[in-house]
């Protein structure tokens, strides 16, 4: 099974990183773009195939690795 | 005094903070690997290296504080040992959640390698006491990630309790937006925790020990922490 994990910055974390592409975006004349913000995606090979363990297992990763909850969001899909 | 340097792979500053503490205490630091499960007995002072530990993989410190050798770190912090995290170290240590907040890319996405000025704002800590209040110190800073971060709440609650050790000014003392290399919340350029052992500062202080590197503003901090440990 494959897990999909997207961290991104919550709300109100300043994302330089976002307002330099939203920038760019704006030099090379794409009008309107309001706000950028810039995230991570991570894929996992999981062995299980059950999925609630998937979830569970993969919940534990966020917390304890792929995402700092200090400053960041995660969003976990199972595909 | 007895201290140890950690080590982690992609660490590059670990002989300079090693020889700013043989340089100012006398006593060269044990170098502690990071597969490391304990410190070597009766360490007072733990510090944690600037660097690129893990090539910043993921998010700057965040592999790093995750190694075998953190936990006996904690335990080392819960007795009230002290700890110092530099630049890298800083990043591992808010990773450990040993510091609040966190350090974000430079506001000019720039990595700055540059000397700035820092304002000693609390002299109090064990970390700061041979200098003075309000004392403004020479120190170099080289990152791209140094621009720290907490929610509101911390922020205020680490302004209420006087815990902003140095924060980033002019020559004068004065925190300007232009004397901010890297857009951090008020100017923040250090902290120390609730218990004032664990101060994390993105400036390296022990680039500046010996007239050769230029200056020796950065001695205070080492002769501060010689006088309790």
């Amino acid at each position: 099974m494959k897990a999909r994990v997207t961290v991104t910055l919550k709300n109100g974390v300043l994302d330089p990183q976002g307002k330099a592409i939203q920038g760019a975006l704006k030099s090379l004349g794409f009008a309107g773009v309001d706000d950028v913000r810039q995230g991570k995606l991570i894929e996992l090979e999981l062995a299980t195939s059950d999925r609630a363990a998937a979830e569970a297992e993969v919940t534990a990763m966020c917390e304890k690795l792929l995402a700092n909850t200090v400053i960041e969001n995660y969003r976990i899909e199972l595909v | 005094m007895k201290s140890a340097v950690l080590v982690f792979p992609g660490i590059n500053r670990e002989r300079d903070m090693a020889r700013a503490f043989e340089v100012v205490t006398g006593v060269k630091p044990v170098m502690v690997w990071h597969t490391e499960t304990e410190l070597p007995d009766g360490v007072d002072v733990v510090a944690v290296p600037g660097g690129f530990s893990y090539g910043d993989y993921l998010r700057c410190g965040a592999i790093a504080a995750r190694s075998p050798i953190i936990d006996a770190v904690k335990r080392h912090a819960d007795r009230g040992g002290y700890v110092l995290g530099v630049c890298n170290g800083f990043q591992i240590v808010t990773e450990i959640g040993l510091l609040p907040g966190a350090l974000m890319r430079n506001a000019s996405l720039k990595f700055v390698c540059k000397e700035v000025h820092l304002r000693v704002d609390d002299p109090t800590t064990a970390f700061t006491s041979a200098y003075t209040a309000g004392q403004v110190i020479r120190c170099p800073i080289a990152h791209g990630e140094g621009n720290y971060y907490a929610d509101p709440e911390t922020l205020a609650r680490l302004e209420g309790e006087g815990r902003v050790v140095f924060r980033y000014c002019d020559e004068l003392g004065r925190t300007t937006e232009a004397a901010d290399p890297n857009g951090s919340l008020n100017h923040i350029a250090g902290i120390v925790n609730e218990r004032g052992n664990v101060l994390g500062m993105m400036p390296h202080p022990e680039n500046l020990i010996e007239a050769l590197q230029g200056g020796t503003d950065g001695r205070g901090l080492f002769e501060s922490l010689a006088k309790v440990a």
